[in-house]
C-alpha cells in the first residue's frame, strides 16, 4: 500500500453477474479476518445475477462502520470486466487508488439494440492505454486470455487476485491457503499458476496495460451509412397471410382493415428484407438506395 | 427447565464459529439460538437467505419450512405460538402487505409463546416494486420495531425480539434492510437455549378476535405499546453516546439501524442516541437526550417515522431538511447532510474521471425458458398484463412484451378488468409464473371464471421460484428440507377450477407454443396455456452444446437479437449496414430458440 491513512483499507470489486465477483470478495473477506481485521463485506444481488452488473465492497482495518466504501475512497478497484471498471473508476482514491482491470468485454444484449445503418455496439468506448494515462497505478490486463492459456477460463478472477497481492499486504501463501479452500479440488493447481501469473504481471511497474488485450467485443467500421429504403407493397397480390407481420425484425408492418400488408412503422424500417424474402406472393419489393458514395 | 440444544452444523467442538456471517445468516442464527420451533417464510429479495439459513440447524431443533405466501408464512407461526412454541416468520417488505391482514388482528391477540416476524426492507429499490418503510407498518399494526446497524445486532437483537414478545405478550417487528442483510462481517455465537413449551393456551377471550373481545383487546394494546416503549429505552438495545469536544452540548444525534453507521463513519464525535428501534418511542427518554443539545438532527433512511413522532412530543429537530427520504444511505448521502446542517466542511467526492457508463440492466438468461414465451406474445401483439418474477424482465428492450406489473399475483385480477372495460381489441394475455401463482394467482383465477372473463392465462411453469435464486415450492414437490412432499398439479387444479381450455406446451417448441396461443385467445372464456420447461439456473444449471451462426448465411436481419439472449451479441462481420451476429459459446447453453426463429438457417449446433 503506498500510503495508509487512519481508517479502514477499502477494497471494491465489481463485474458482470456470473462471473464470481461475490466469491473474489469472500476470498479476501475471509483472508482479512484470518489476519485478526474487522471486515464489513457487502453486496447488493438479486437482480444482478441475471446478467446485470455486481459489486461488492471489502473494507477492513481495526474498525469499519460503514460497509460500503464512500466516493473516492477505494484504495484499491478490481474489475472482472472492462466497462464495469469504467463504471466504478471514481470509486477509487484519485491520489491514492490502484486501478486492476481484466480488460474482457462482456457486450451485453442492450448494447446493440440500435438498428440503424451502420450503429455500433453502445460499449464503453474509453480504451485501456487513456485510462492508464489518468490513474496513479493501475494494471489493464487480459486476464480471461491468460486464464485461457492456463487451461481454465474460470481462473481469470484468480489472476486478479495475484494482481491485487501487491497491494494488500498478505503473505503469498496467506493468500493461497484462503484461494485453496475456495476453489473446486480439481482446479487448485491452475489457480496457483493462475495467482502468480497475475502478481508476476503486475510487478512490472506501477502501470502496465495488455497491448495486445483481446477482449469479446465489437468494433469495426461500415460502409453503408447512408442508405433510403423504399418498402413496397403490391395490394393486389396479397393475401394477408399474415407472415410478414409475424417475421418482421421490427414490428413495423401491420395488417390494415381490408387485411392488406401496410407499413406502419416506416422509421423502425431497417431495410432487411425479411417480408420480401419470406413472402410467399412477392408481394413485398425492397430496394436500399445508397444516397451517397461510401465513404473512403 | 431451559434444555442446552446440540451444537449446531457450522459448530465445531467448544469454539463458536464467527462467521463472517450475511446479516440473513445472523439472523436465522438467532433464531435457532433463541430456541425457535415453528419457522416459516416466503422468499423475497432481500430475506430470502433467512429461512435457507434457519434450515440449514437440524430437523429435529425446529421446523422450518417455505409457505405458499407471507401471509400464510405468518400464519403458521402465529399457530406455532398458540400452541406454545417460539415461532418466526420471514418476508420482505412488500411481503408485510400481504400478511398484514394477520398482523393487525395478532396485534391485539397477543402471542402465547415468542412471535417474531422478520421484514426486510429495501431503501434504494435494488430488487423490489417500492421502498415503503416498515416501521410505518410497526406504528399502524401497534407492534413493536427494533433495528439493528450490523451482522452481531442482528443475531442479538432477533434473540432479544423472542423475549420482549413473551415479556409484553405482542409480535415484535425486528426490520433489517438490503444493505444489511446482504453485509458479512464477523459474529459471535452462542449456544441455543429452548424455553420449556407452554402448551396451548385455551383462552377463547383472548384467542377468538370477535367485535366484543376486540373492543376490550384495544385498550390492552396501547397500554402495552407505553410500557414496551420504556423498556427498550432502559433496555440493552439503546446507546446513549455522549461526547465533548466542539459540538457536545451543542449536536445530539438521534438514529437507528443503518444510518447509525454511518453517522459513525462521517461524525465521529458527536453525541448519539441510538434508538432500539423507532416505534414506540418514551417521550421521558427522549428529552433526556435532547434537552441536554441545542440541536437535535434525527439520521433515518426512508420515512421520517421518528422525526415525526418528536414533532408531534414538541420537541424541535431536524431530518429531512437535510437527509433524502428517496433511496439508500450511503456515506457521502449523510455526510452531505452533515454538511448541509453546517456541521461538516464539504469535501468534493467527485473522482478523476468524467465517464459515461455503459448501460447494463439484467436480462433474462441465455436459455431461459421465458424468453420464447415473450417472444410469441410479441407476435401475437397482445395486450399482456405482467406479473413478479424474472419475466418481468420482459419489458425491457428488445423484447417491450409486458404491458403492466404491479404486485405479487396481479396479472390475472388485472387481466379479467381489462376484458371486462370493453375498451381492449387486442388479446388479453396474463403471464405469471408458478410461484407467484401460487402464491396469489389461484383466487383470481377462480375470478376469471366465474365472471366468465374472455382472457387468457399464460402459465410460465419453469419448476422453482426463480427470482430469488431458486426456493422450492408446493409444485417442485420438493419441501424447504429437501425432502419429497405432495407435488401440485396445474392442469387438474386449473380444470377444477372451471377452466375448460388448458393445454400445455413446451417453451422451447416455438412453433407449437405459437400455435397453441393462437387457439387460446380465439376461445371464448378463460384459457390457459403452462409452458413446462425448467429454469436453466436452479435446481441445476443447464449447460448443453453452444449453436453458432454461418456468418457467410447470416443476413443481419436481428430477428434473434430480438430475443436479448446474453449468448447473442454483434460479430464483427457487416451486411448491408447491420452488424451480423455471433454466439458465444460460453453463455449458450442450446435452447435453440434462436436457431427456430432464424430466417436463414444460419444458426446451427
Amino acid at each position: 500500500m503506498a500510503e495508509k491513512k487512519n481508517g479502514p483499507t477499502n477494497v471494491l470489486i465489481v463485474g458482470v453477474g456470473g462471473q464470481g465477483v461475490i466469491m473474489v470478495s469472500k476470498v479476501l473477506a475471509m483472508l482479512c479476518q484470518n489476519h485478526g481485521y474487522e471486515v464489513k463485506q457487502s453486496e447488493v444481488h438479486g437482480m444482478a445475477k441475471r446478467g446485470g452488473g455486481v459489486f461488492s465492497h471489502v473494507r477492513f482495518g481495526s474498525s469499519v462502520w460503514s460497509p460500503t466504501i464512500p466516493v473516492g475512497e477505494a484504495d484499491v478497484l478490481v474489475a472482472l470486466e472492462w466497462a464495469e471498471a469504467l463504471r466504478w473508476i471514481n470509486y477509487m482514491n484519485p491520489q491514492t487508488g490502484t486501478f486492476i482491470a481484466d480488460t474482457q468485454k462482456i457486450v451485453p444484449p442492450f448494447a446493440c439494440r440500435v438498428r440503424d445503418r451502420g450503429a455500433d455496439a453502445m460499449y464503453s468506448e474509453e480504451t485501456p492505454a487513456e485510462i492508464m494515462e489518468n490513474v496513479r497505478a493501475g494494471y489493464a490486463m487480459d486476464a480471461t486470455s491468460i486464464a485461457e492459456d492456463l487451461g481454465n477460463l474460470k481462473a481469470a478472477n484468480t489472476v486478479l487476485l495475484g494482481a491485487l497481492s501487491n497491494s494488500l499486504e498478505f503473505s503469498v501463501d496467506a493468500w493461497l491457503e484462503v484461494i485453496r479452500s475456495f476453489v473446486p479440488p480439481k482446479s487448485i493447481d491452475i489457480n496457483m499458476e493462475a495467482f502468480a501469473k497475475g502478481r508476476e504481471w503486475a510487478q512490472a511497474g506501477p502501470k502496465r496495460v495488455d497491448e495486445n488485450a483481446k477482449g469479446r467485443g465489437v468494433s469495426g467500421r461500415d460502409l453503408h451509412k447512408q442508405v433510403e429504403t423504399k418498402l413496397e407493397i403490391t395490394e393486389e397480390w396479397c393475401k394477408g397471410c399474415d407472415i410478414c407481420v409475424k417475421m418482421c425484425p421490427e414490428r413495423c408492418l401491420r395488417l390494415n382493415d381490408q387485411l392488406i400488408s401496410e407499413l406502419h412503422k416506416p422509421d423502425a424500417c431497417t431495410g432487411c428484407r425479411m417480408c420480401e424474402w419470406l413472402c410467399p406472393d412477392f408481394a413485398i419489393k425492397i430496394t436500399n438506395t445508397p444516397i451517397m458514395e461510401p465513404a473512403e | 427447565m431451559n434444555k442446552a440444544s446440540a451444537v449446531a452444523p457450522q459448530d465445531t467442538a467448544d469454539k463458536p464459529v464467527t462467521g463472517p456471517f450475511t446479516g440473513n445468516e445472523a439472523i436465522a442464527r438467532g433464531v435457532w439460538e433463541a430456541g425457535v420451533k415453528v419457522a416459516a417464510a416466503y422468499p423475497g429479495t432481500p430475506s430470502t437467505e433467512i429461512m435457507e439459513n434457519v434450515a440449514k440447524y437440524p430437523a429435529e431443533d425446529l421446523h422450518a419450512q417455505w409457505s405458499t405466501n407471507e401471509k400464510t408464512a405468518l400464519d403458521t407461526a402465529i399457530g406455532g405460538s398458540f400452541a406454545g412454541v417460539r415461532s418466526f416468520a420471514a418476508m420482505k417488505h412488500v411481503g408485510m402487505n400481504v400478511a398484514s391482514d394477520a398482523l393487525m388482528s395478532f396485534s391485539y391477540i397477543g402471542v402465547n409463546a415468542g412471535l417474531v416476524v422478520l421484514v426486510c426492507d429495501d431503501p434504494g429499490i435494488h430488487s423490489s416494486q417500492n421502498e415503503q418503510d416498515t416501521r410505518v407498518f410497526a406504528g399502524f399494526a401497534q407492534v413493536p420495531v427494533i433495528e439493528p446497524s450490523d451482522g452481531q445486532e442482528a443475531l442479538d437483537f432477533t434473540k432479544y425480539a423472542f423475549d420482549l414478545s413473551e415479556k409484553f405478550e405482542t409480535p415484535v417487528i425486528v426490520r433489517a434492510t438490503t444493505r444489511l442483510s446482504h453485509t458479512r462481517s464477523e459474529v459471535k455465537v452462542g449456544a441455543r437455549v429452548e424455553p420449556d413449551d407452554k402448551g396451548f393456551d385455551e383462552n377463547p377471550s383472548k384467542n377468538v378476535m370477535v367485535p366484543m373481545n376486540a373492543r376490550r383487546q384495544h385498550p390492552v394494546v396501547l397500554k402495552r405499546t407505553d410500557d414496551i416503549a420504556v423498556e427498550l429505552a432502559e433496555g440493552p438495545l439503546t446507546q446513549v453516546e455522549i461526547r465533548g469536544g466542539k459540538l457536545g452540548g451543542k449536536v445530539g444525534v438521534i438514529t437507528m439501524a443503518m444510518s447509525y453507521v454511518y453517522v459513525k463513519e462521517v461524525m465521529g464525535d458527536v453525541s448519539v442516541l441510538k434508538l432500539a428501534g423507532s416505534y414506540p418511542l418514551s417521550e421521558s427518554h427522549i428529552r433526556k437526550f435532547t434537552d441536554q443539545f441545542e440541536r437535535i438532527i434525527v439520521v433515518e433512511e426512508l420515512e421520517p417515522v421518528v422525526e415525526n413522532a418528536l414533532k408531534i412530543m414538541g420537541i424541535a429537530v431536524e431530518g429531512k431538511s437535510l437527509f433524502p427520504r428517496i433511496g439508500e444511505f450511503s456515506p457521502e448521502i449523510v455526510r452531505e447532510g452533515f454538511v448541509k446542517a453546517g456541521l461538516l466542511e464539504e469535501k468534493k467526492h467527485k473522482g478523476a474521471f468524467d465517464l459515461a457508463p455503459m448501460a447494463r440492466p439484467p436480462v433474462l438468461c441465455s436459455g431461459c425458458p421465458h424468453t420464447s414465451c415473450y417472444m410469441a406474445l410479441r407476435a401475437l401483439d397482445a395486450r399482456v398484463a405482467g406479473d413478479i418474477g424474472c419475466y418481468t424482465l420482459a419489458v425491457a428492450q428488445p423484447l417491450e412484451a409486458i404491458d403492466t406489473c404491479v404486485s405479487m399475483g396481479s396479472s390475472i385480477a388485472n387481466a379479467v378488468g381489462m376484458a371486462k372495460a370493453g375498451t381492449e381489441t387486442k388479446p388479453i394475455i396474463a403471464t405469471i409464473g408458478d410461484s407467484t401463482f401460487l402464491h396469489s394467482g389461484i383466487p383470481p383465477l377462480i375470478d376469471a371464471v366465474y365472471n366468465n372473463a374472455n382472457i387468457t392465462v399464460f402459465l410460465l411453469d419453469n419448476h422453482i421460484t426463480a427470482m430469488t435464486g431458486g426456493q422450492e415450492h408446493p409444485g417442485t414437490g420438493i419441501t424447504l428440507r429437501g425432502e419429497k412432499t405432495a407435488k401440485v398439479d396445474y392442469t387438474q387444479l386449473i380444470k377444477a377450477l372451471g377452466v375448460e381450455w388448458v393445454e400445455t406446451v413446451d417453451s422451447y417448441d416455438m412453433a407449437s407454443m405459437y400455435q397453441s396461443l393462437r387457439e387460446a385467445v380465439e376461445f371464448k372464456g378463460v384459457s390457459v396455456v403452462i409452458s413446462d420447461r425448467p429454469c436453466v439456473l436452479d435446481p441445476v444449471k443447464i449447460k448443453g452444446q453452444a449453436f453458432t451462426v454461418d456468418q457467410e448465411k447470416c443476413v443481419a436481419c436481428q430477428s434473434c437479437m430480438n430475443l436479448g439472449c446474453p449468448a447473442l451479441t454483434w460479430s464483427e462481420g457487416w451486411y448491408e449496414g447491420r452488424h451480423k451476429v455471433e454466439i458465444d459459446p460460453q453463455s449458450c447453453m442450446g435452447c435453440s430458440i434462436c436457431a427456430q426463429i432464424c430466417p436463414t438457417d444460419s444458426i446451427a449446433l
